[in-house]
């Protein structure tokens, strides 16, 4: 257990770091450094960001069937529409990993043209989710009327307020490029907003299959 | 059940002031004279604070030294102190309770009506939890952690001071409770369907979800900032199994703060989708299902319970060693330990509703689960003992506070694990039994462990020691006080004596309750000895003074620098071999480097934290009176100005080696001193 042995005898054990470029020096190791802390704490915010969704989908799985007396799944959902805003969801995703591509290559047109379609598939995403929402409450199946229908507005609308938020960084990403370009902290803003999107396209997988998918077929 | 006075007074429209929202002057205690009195008494006591803080022009030095500073240092005294504010709001809460309870139970009535007294329950336990036992905690992990690891600060000190800010956001929020409208009655963890609109229709409970809900959110984020901070910053050569074991139980608490603090969130935000938005996740009726929020607010609150008793684990293990001039005994068994009992936390959250009806089988498991956790906590009690064991033992402070931990929390764990027994719980639930049990672990546990190390610490964070004096007065008032308050609650529970009751029928309780009053009067007399000790040191800190940095003889990386430490910890980074870093360097007569100093990259202070906890404090207000167009208003602020400081690229700076130099040279100029001497 001791690290003592593992010390040569004569030599006098160092106890400092005297002379550390990565510690001490501005040549931007420093920042190399920190940087994979940015990103290691963004992971774990995304994890934690998944144990919402998690509660979120144990409680459609506890209440979704408690339809009381009210509309059930196959009576609501259109699987037609949704397979588009899903297939506009996934599209968003593939564009944002071109941006990435581009921005590996330095481009920072390239980079801004794919973040803007990408953006484009996630409003179009958003106006398809409003859309379907705006013709439930219209149908009289609104979040008050029973539990299946509570869990439901709210796993699928915690989706699109993550979706929106998302838009919105997105837009604001947009700026700091036009900016300041491709620099260190941008670069990393775009990686950490990839990890964002794509996350989000994964949560919509499984909102997807066990609320769209399930509930129809069952 | 209680809130006769003000059941009808639902969210629905016709009682919203489109400009004040639900607030109106009936909300301020005129018609309670306890809550005026205190109300007046705090008025006046803020003024006086305000007025001198003025007088001596000590906003500006408060709000550029403290408010905005991104010092890990600085974050964790704030913690403290914060913690400390709190615990006397708590503490009065309980004394209330007590004496409330020894006259109720001997014949009279009592002072409290059972709708207030519903409300003082509630909020010691949501304060003690949420605002005392937390704050105390962060405060040490803050404080120590990044010490102990060799590091400058923490990975994220913008977002370190931010987490400080929302957390003081909720404090605000339950504070402001106590004089504007009332505080919730549904207990600390707000059961539904009691805690639903249809049964508690005020906004005690909107006080409740938005201030945990802010300060839930400060949490997860410090829960990540630390753990990301001990993941990628420590000292060279510091493996895993090297870190002392304090920064392991931190690992393990942040482990645990970012694996559950979401799902209170997730489970506040429906229950509040539930009162605000009219959703059926917890209600009876339209297919809600209540018991569901039982089991998920229980997730996060079993858990919880390890997030407050591994710092202290962890500060214990730091002072048995140091006090016994030992190595800790069994060092890897305390890790695994450690990471054993982060794991089993998350998996025995249903003994806390055993009586539930889920089944024979299902409280097995869970029973034995719970039974399982006594076996780490075991061998880290083996571990201590041992440690202490042919050691030379000095009973300073801290050592006492030790001392009556191991035995109190031993015996608080046994009660726990005949808690555990299903059958037995079917009996105990619910009863003051359930309540000794768990003041038992926690102010032995707890409590203790939080007294402990602010003894063992504080000449570290502030130069000088506390007078021992005072220390073991408030340690022998705290411990004999603590016997005579919850040894009763036991045999009462045992006679069957549910908990949160405001009237008794019968007499023959009498007596426990005046010797639990008893108790609480020693334990009062324990936190007021506890402030004479830290005003009498103050005022004694020259003779008390620590030019070393190392007054115990510590054995752990934090003691290698100055008392108080400069803003940047460490002029050069540690380099680590061995576990108990600093005993290694002594052991081998390290010399402190005093030239070749180079600058050092830190980053500047900021008050987008407190703008932005303030705007969303703010937020709560407006969201818990309705007030809609304040809350739109205060969250876009928020949302636009945390926007904009992403815009802000001037976030650090190189300190110059010359200013390092400077520093360093008083601190050589220091040890010759203090070697002379």
């Amino acid at each position: 257990m001791t690290a003592m042995t593992d010390t040569t005898v004569k030599e006098p054990v160092e106890f400092f770091v005297l002379d550390d470029p990565h510690h001490h020096d501005g040549d931007g190791h420093e920042e190399h450094h920190h940087e994979t802390g940015t990103m290691l704490g963004f992971w774990i915010y995304l994890m934690s960001d998944c144990l919402i969704f998690g509660i979120l989908f144990a409680t459609y799985a506890v209440l979704g069937q408690n339809y009381a007396a009210g509309p059930a799944p196959s009576d609501l959902f259109e699987l037609d529409m949704i397979l588009i805003s899903t297939f506009m969801l996934l599209f968003s995703s593939i564009t944002y990993g071109f941006a990435v591509l581009r921005m590996d290559h330095n481009d920072l047109k390239g980079t801004v043209l794919w973040l803007m379609i990408t953006g484009g598939f996630g409003l179009a995403f958003l106006y398809l989710e409003y859309a379907e929402f705006s013709h439930l409450i219209h149908l009289g199946a609104t979040p008050q009327a029973s539990a299946f229908l509570s869990s439901f507005f709210f796993l699928v609308g915690t989706h699109g307020m993550h979706v929106l938020g998302g838009s919105i960084w997105l837009v604001v990403l947009l700026i700091q490029l036009s900016q300041r370009g491709l620099t260190h902290e941008n670069k990393r803003r775009v990686m950490c907003l990839s990890l964002f999107w794509h996350f989000l396209d994964l949560i919509w997988i499984g909102v997807f299959s066990l609320v769209y998918l399930t509930g129809v077929l069952l | 059940m209680a809130s006769q006075a003000h059941h009808g007074t639902s969210a629905s429209a016709p009682d919203v002031h489109p400009f004040w929202g639900k607030l109106s002057w009936d909300a301020f205690p005129f018609h309670e004279p306890i809550v005026l009195i205190t109300f007046i008494g705090v008025v006046l006591g803020g003024l006086a604070l305000v007025g001198a803080l003025t007088y001596f022009r000590l906003w500006g030095y408060l709000w550029k030294n403290w408010f905005t500073s991104i010092d890990h240092k600085k974050i964790g005294i704030m913690y403290m102190i914060l913690g400390l504010v709190m615990l006397l709001r708590g503490f009065a809460d309980a004394l209330l309770m007590r004496g409330h309870q020894a006259i109720a139970a001997s014949g009279g009535e009592g002072y409290l009506n059972a709708h207030h007294y519903d409300q003082i329950f509630t909020a010691h336990g949501v304060i003690m939890i949420f605002f005392v036992a937390m704050p105390f905690v962060t405060g040490f992990m803050n404080y120590v952690m990044p010490l102990q690891i060799g590091a400058r600060d923490v990975a994220f000190p913008f977002l370190n001071n931010f987490s400080f800010w929302l957390t003081v956001s909720g404090a605000i929020l339950v504070m402001v409770s106590l004089f504007v409208g009332e505080f919730s009655t549904a207990g600390w963890l707000a059961y539904a369907p009691f805690s639903g609109l249809e049964f508690s229709p005020s906004v005690g409970m909107d006080y409740y979800l938005w201030a945990l809900n802010i300060a839930g959110i400060g949490t997860t984020l410090s829960g990540i900032n630390l753990v990301v901070t001990i993941v990628k910053m420590r000292a060279p050569g510091m493996d895993y199994m090297k870190m002392p074991i304090f920064v392991w139980t931190t690992l393990c608490t942040n482990v645990l703060i970012v694996a559950t603090f979401p799902v209170l969130a997730a489970t506040l935000a429906l229950l509040t989708a539930d009162r605000y938005l009219g959703t059926h996740f917890f209600t009876n009726d339209l297919g809600g299902s209540p018991m569901m929020y039982v089991n998920l607010i229980w997730i996060w609150g079993h858990p919880e319970v390890y997030i407050l008793v591994l710092p202290v684990f962890g500060i214990f293990s730091e002072i048995v060693p140091t006090f016994t001039g030992k190595r800790l005994f069994g060092y890897a068994s305390m890790v695994y330990a450690t990471c054993v009992i982060m794991v089993l936390s998350y998996i025995v959250w249903l003994h806390h509703f055993f009586t539930m009806g889920a089944g024979a089988n299902v409280n097995a498991f869970f029973g034995i689960t719970t039974m399982i956790i006594s076996i780490p906590t075991g061998a880290k009690m083996f571990n201590w003992l041992f440690t202490m064991y042919k050691g030379r033992v000095r009973f300073d402070v801290p050592m006492l506070w030790v001392m009556g931990f191991m035995i109190t929390f031993v015996i608080g764990g046994m009660t726990g694990v005949l808690l555990a027994v299903p059958p037995a719980d079917y009996v105990l639930h619910n009863s003051l039994f359930l309540i000794a049990h768990f003041h038992n672990v926690i102010i032995g546990g707890v409590v203790f462990g939080i007294f402990a190390g602010i003894v063992y610490w504080w000449p570290k964070a502030f130069g000088f020691s506390l007078d021992p004096f005072w220390g073991k007065v408030s340690f022998w008032c705290w411990i004999i006080g603590f016997y005579l308050a919850f040894m009763p609650l036991y045999v009462l529970g045992l006679m069957g004596v549910t908990r949160r009751l405001s009237q008794f029928e019968d007499t023959f309780y009498s007596i426990y309750f005046i010797v639990a009053l008893v108790g609480a009067l020693f334990i009062a007399a324990g936190i007021g000895a506890f402030i004479v000790q830290i005003v009498v040191s103050i005022m004694r800190r020259k003779e008390l003074a620590d030019e070393t940095g190392d007054p115990w003889g510590g054995r752990t990386l934090e003691w290698a620098t100055s008392s108080p430490p400069p803003y940047y910890n460490f002029a050069f980074s540690p380099k680590v071999h061995e576990i108990d870093a600093f005993t290694h360097m002594k052991r081998e007569g390290y010399t402190r480097p005093t030239d070749g100093f180079m600058p050092i990259h830190m980053p500047h202070y900021t008050a987008t934290g407190v703008v932005l906890a303030g705007l969303l404090t703010v937020m709560g207000f407006a969201l818990i009176w309705h007030i809609w167009w304040l809350a739109a208003a205060s969250f876009a602020a928020a949302l636009i100005y945390g926007i904009g400081h992403t815009f802000n690229y001037n976030r650090d700076y190189y300190v110059p080696a010359a200013e390092v130099r400077e520093i360093e040279n008083l601190r050589t100029q220091q040890l010759a001193k203090a070697a002379e001497q």
